[in-house]
C-alpha cells in the first residue's frame, strides 16, 4: 500500500502541476505570438497526457487496496470519508475528459475554446487534490461523528472534510506538487541546458516551469512551519518525533541531524533554546516532549525525525536555489551562467520528489500506531486474510515494472520531440504511422 | 428508500463499467485473436484507433463502483473486498498490465517488443473482465458470509456460479466489442474489416446466448437462493429483456445494420446485470446482509446524492463534447480549422520565413 500510494503521489502532483505550466506557456504563446510556447504547451500536455494514464491505472488499484488491506478503516468508517473520495473520482473523470479535449483540440476547435479547455484540467486538478487530501487530513484529525456503544453514529460527511487539518494540510500538498511539478519539468531543461541545447526552446521550458516552482518554494516554507507548529497541540507524539524532543518543556533545543539510541540522542547538533523559538515564537515556551507521550503510543521516532529534517533541508535548499535565478533575474534579467547552478536545477526535480515523500512518510510513521489518530490502531485495521503478502509482493513487482516502463515511454516520446516526430499519447489523436527509426 | 437509491446509482455504474470498459476489454479479447503481427495488423489497427481515444478513462466507472460502494454499504464492501481478495487481485494487476501493454505498445522500437507489450494487453483483457465476473459469482451465490476475510478464500471464486460469471462476462465483451468494432471499421471504409468483426460478433453473440441459457441451469443448482429470486416478476421480465435485445442485435448484426445493433447489444448486457440485480435484491450480500439494515446513514446517502447529480451535471456534456470531438471523421489529418490554435501557429511561422 505504502509502496502504491507513494509511486501514486508523484503522479498526482505532476497531475495537478503539469497543468498549470502547460496553461502559462499556452497563455504566453497567445500573447505574444511566439510558437515555441505554444509548441512546449503541446508537448507538455502530451506527456501530461501519459502521466495521467498511469496515473488512472495505479489510482484504480488503489481503490481496490483500501478495501482488501483494511478492512478495519473502510468497514467502520468507509462512509465518514467516502464522499470526498466519491468527490475525486467526479474531478479525475473531468480531468481525463479534458485532457482528451485539450489534445484534439489543436486542429479542430476555435484557439480560444481551446485555450479555455485548459482551464477545467488545472481546477480538475486542484480540485481532486483536495478531496483526497481531506481524507487524509481526517486520519490525522477525525471528525465529523461520534462513537456510542463502540458504534460510529452521526456522520458528517462534510464536516469530516473540512477537519481542522484539511486547510493547512492541503495548502502544504498543493505547493509542493507545484514545487514537484516544476522543478522536474526544469530539471529536464536544465539537463538539456547542460549538454549543449540552449535554444530558445529549452530556454524557455526552463525559465515557465522553474519559476512557477520558485514562487511556490518560499510560501512553502511559510505554510510548512504553520503545519509543524500546529501539531504541538494537536498531534504533540508526532511534533515531538519530527523535531526529537526527548523532553519536553521550555527552552527546548533545537536538533539537527541525530538518532535516538536506547531513548538517548547520539550524534546531534542541538541549538539550545532554539526549538522553544522556532516552535512558540518564544524561550519559555513548552514543547511536547517523548517522556509526555504514553510509551505504546509513541511513533518510530528516527524514521519520522530523518524523514522530516531530509524535508526541510531540502526545501531550504530549493529556496536558496530559487532565490539565486530569482536574483539574477531581477538584476541582469537573464539566466545564472554558473555550471552548478545548472547541475543544480537539473538534480532540483528528483530532489523536490525526494521532499515530498519525506513529507509525506513524516505525517503518515508520525501518526503511527494509529491510523485514524486517537481512534483506530493500524494494527486493527490491518486484513485477517492470510497469504495477502503475495499479493502484496506481486503488486509491488509490478509496480517496479510499471516505473520502469514509464520511464521508457517517456523517454521515448522526448527522443520523439527532439527529432521532431509526432508522438502518439492516450487520450490524443491518432498520428499517422510512423515510418520506423 | 435512499438505501435502494444508492444500489441503483451503484448499478447505473456497474452497467456504465460494463458496457464501455466491456467494450475496451473486448477489443482486448478480439486483440488476442487477431493471429500473427502481419495478418493481425489492420484489425489491430483498428481496435487501438476505436478505443485509444478513452482508453483508460473507462475505469473511472470502476473506481466510482468500488468508492459508492464502500460508502454506502462499508461493512458489505469490506467482507467482498477481504474475502474475495485473490481474484480482486488478479484484476488488479490485469488492469496494469492491460494499460501499460496498450500505451507501451505504441512506442515500442521493434516488432518483438510490440508483440510482447501486445501479449499483455491481449491477455489481460481477457483475464481482467473473468476475475471480475468470478467477484460477482461469488457475491451472487452467497459466498461471502459478512466479515473480515470470514470467506472461503478459494471457494468463494472458484465454484460453478464463478465459472459461469467469469465465462459470461469474457464473451459478453468479446461481443461488445465487435459490435463496435463493426460500425467503426464502417467509418473508416474498411469494409472487410467489417465483415470480419461481424463474424466474430454473431459467434460471439451466439456464444452468449448459449452461456446464458446454460447460466440459469447452473444458478438453479448451485445458487438456489439467487435462482429463486430470478423467478420473480422483475427477474423474468429481465430475463426476457436481455433475450430479446440478445436476439434483436444479433438480426440486426446479420442484416448489417451496424449502428442500430449497438443499443440493442448494450441493452442485453445491461439486462444480464439488472436481471442479477432484481434476483439479489434486496440483499447486497445474497443471504447475508440486506440494503436496507447494511447502508451508511442517511446524510452520507444523501450526501452521495448530491455528488452524483453534480457529477451528472459536470461530465455527461463534457464527455459528450469529447465523443463529438473524437468522431469528427470528416476532418482528415492535415485539415485544420481556419480559426484554431494549430491555424493561428502556421500564421506566426509564415512572417518570419519569409523574411
Amino acid at each position: 500500500m505504502a509502496i502504491s500510494l507513494g509511486f501514486h503521489i508523484i503522479l498526482a502532483a505532476l497531475g495537478i502541476g503539469f497543468p498549470l505550466i502547460t496553461l502559462i506557456a499556452h497563455w504566453r504563446g497567445l500573447r505574444t505570438g511566439d510558437n515555441h510556447y505554444l509548441e512546449l504547451a503541446r508537448r507538455w500536455a502530451k506527456t501530461m497526457a501519459v502521466l495521467f494514464a498511469v496515473g488512472a491505472v495505479s489510482g484504480t488499484i488503489l481503490s481496490f487496496e483500501m478495501g482488501m488491506l483494511w478492512p478495519g478503516l473502510m468497514g467502520p468508517y468507509g462512509d465518514v470519508i467516502g464522499l470526498p473520495f466519491t468527490l475525486e473520482g467526479v474531478s479525475f473523470f473531468l480531468e481525463a475528459i479534458f485532457i482528451g479535449i485539450y489534445l484534439y483540440g489543436w486542429k479542430r476547435m476555435s484557439a480560444r475554446l481551446h485555450f479555455l479547455s485548459l482551464f477545467p484540467i488545472v481546477l480538475a486538478g486542484i480540485a481532486g487534490s483536495f478531496f483526497i487530501l481531506t481524507v487524509n487530513s481526517w486520519m490525522n484529525s477525525p471528525a465529523g461523528f461520534e462513537i456510542v456503544n463502540g458504534e460510529v453514529v452521526n456522520v458528517d460527511p462534510w464536516a469530516a472534510m473540512f477537519n481542522d487539518a484539511t486547510a493547512v494540510q492541503y495548502t502544504h500538498m498543493l505547493l509542493a506538487a507545484y514545487m514537484v511539478s516544476g522543478f522536474l519539468v526544469a530539471g529536464v531543461y536544465a539537463w538539456g541546458w547542460l549538454k549543449g541545447r540552449r535554444d530558445r526552446h529549452h530556454k524557455l521550458g526552463f525559465i515557465i516551469a522553474f519559476s512557477v516552482a520558485a514562487v511556490a518554494a518560499p510560501i512553502q516554507i511559510l505554510v510548512g512551519d504553520t503545519a509543524a507548529r500546529r501539531l504541538i497541540d494537536a498531534q504533540p507524539a508526532k511534533f515531538a518525533a519530527m523535531e526529537l524532543v526527548t523532553e519536553g518543556g521550555s527552552n527546548a533545543p533545537f536538533t539537527i541531524g541525530g538518532i535516538l539510541v536506547d531513548g538517548e540522542v547520539v550524534g546531534a547538533i542541538e541549538i539550545p533554546g532554539l526549538g522553544s523559538l522556532l516552535g512558540t515564537r518564544s524561550f519559555d515556551g513548552e514543547l511536547p516532549g517523548l517522556d509526555d507521550i504514553p510509551p505504546d503510543e509513541i511513533p518510530p521516532v528516527n524514521i519520522v525525525h530523518i524523514s522530516f529534517q531530509v524535508m526541510v533541508a531540502i526545501g531550504t535548499g530549493l529556496l536558496l536555489l530559487s532565490a539565486w535565478f530569482a536574483i539574477r533575474w531581477w538584476r541582469k534579467k537573464s539566466l545564472p551562467e554558473s555550471r552548478w547552478f545548472w547541475r543544480l536545477a537539473a538534480v532540483s526535480g528528483a530532489a523536490a520528489v525526494v521532499a515530498m515523500e519525506a513529507g509525506w512518510i513524516t505525517t503518515e510513521v508520525g501518526r503511527q500506531p494509529w491510523i485514524v489518530w486517537q481512534q483506530v490502531r493500524t494494527a486493527d485495521a490491518v486484513t485477517n486474510a492470510d497469504g495477502l503478502i503475495w499479493s502484496l509482493i506481486l503488486i509491488t513487482v509490478v509496480y517496479v515494472g510499471l516505473a520502469t516502463a514509464s520511464v521508457l515511454a517517456l523517454k521515448r516520446i522526448s527522443r520523439g520531440f527532439a527529432s521532431g516526430q509526432d508522438v502518439a499519447t492516450p487520450y490524443g489523436p491518432p498520428v499517422p504511422e510512423a515510418t520506423g527509426d | 428508500m435512499l438505501p435502494n437509491v444508492i444500489a441503483g446509482i451503484i448499478w447505473l455504474g456497474i452497467s456504465a463499467y460494463a458496457i464501455f470498459g466491456g467494450a475496451d476489454f473486448g477489443g482486448g479479447i478480439w486483440d488476442l485473436f487477431a493471429g500473427g503481427p502481419e495478418k493481425g495488423r489492420r484489425p489491430r489497427a483498428l481496435i487501438e484507433r476505436a478505443i485509444g481515444p478513452v482508453w483508460e478513462a473507462n475505469h473511472v466507472w470502476l473506481i466510482f463502483v468500488l468508492v459508492y460502494l464502500w460508502t454506502a454499504f462499508p461493512e458489505p464492501f469490506v467482507s467482498i473486498a477481504t474475502t474475495l481478495w485473490i481474484p480482486l487481485t488478479l484484476a488488479a494487476l490485469g488492469i496494469i498490465f492491460r494499460g501499460s501493454g496498450f500505451a507501451f505498445r505504441k512506442w515500442a522500437d521493434t516488432v518483438g517488443r510490440q508483440r510482447w507489450y501486445g501479449a499483455w494487453f491481449a491477455g489481460a483483457s481477457a483475464l481482467t473482465p473473468f476475475f471480475l465476473g468470478t467477484v460477482v459469482g461469488g457475491v451472487a451465490s452467497a459466498r461471502v458470509p459478512l466479515g473480515n476475510a470470514e470467506g472461503d478464500v478459494f471457494g468463494s471464486w472458484l465454484n460453478p456460479t464463478s465459472l459461469l460469471g467469469g465465462v459470461m462476462a469474457v464473451v459478453a465483451c468479446a461481443y461488445l466489442a465487435a459490435v463496435l468494432l463493426t460500425r467503426e471499421a464502417v467509418l473508416d471504409q474498411e469494409t472487410d474489416l467489417a465483415e470480419y468483426f461481424r463474424l466474430r460478433g454473431l459467434i460471439a453473440g451466439a456464444a452468449a446466448g448459449v452461456v446464458a441459457i446454460a447460466g440459469i441451469f447452473v444458478l438453479r443448482w448451485d445458487a438456489p437462493s439467487l435462482y429463486e429470486g430470478l423467478l420473480s416478476t422483475r427477474g423474468i421480465v429481465l430475463i426476457i429483456g436481455s433475450a430479446a435485445g440478445g436476439v434483436a442485435s444479433l438480426w440486426l448484426l446479420w442484416n448489417r445494420r451496424f449502428l442500430a445493433a449497438r443499443p440493442t447489444a448494450a441493452l442485453a448486457t445491461v439486462a444480464v446485470l439488472w436481471g442479477w440485480g432484481a434476483a439479489q435484491y434486496p440483499w447486497v450480500l445474497e443471504d447475508a446482509a440486506s440494503i436496507e439494515d447494511f447502508a451508511a446513514s442517511d446524510p452520507v446517502l444523501t450526501a452521495m446524492i448530491i455528488a452524483f447529480a453534480a457529477a451528472a451535471v459536470l461530465v455527461v456534456p463534457s464527455l459528450v463534447w469529447l465523443f463529438r470531438l473524437t468522431q469528427t471523421r470528416s476532418l482528415v489529418e492535415g485539415d485544420i480549422r481556419a480559426d484554431s490554435t494549430e491555424a493561428l501557429m502556421i500564421k506566426n511561422q509564415t512572417p518570419r520565413e519569409k523574411a
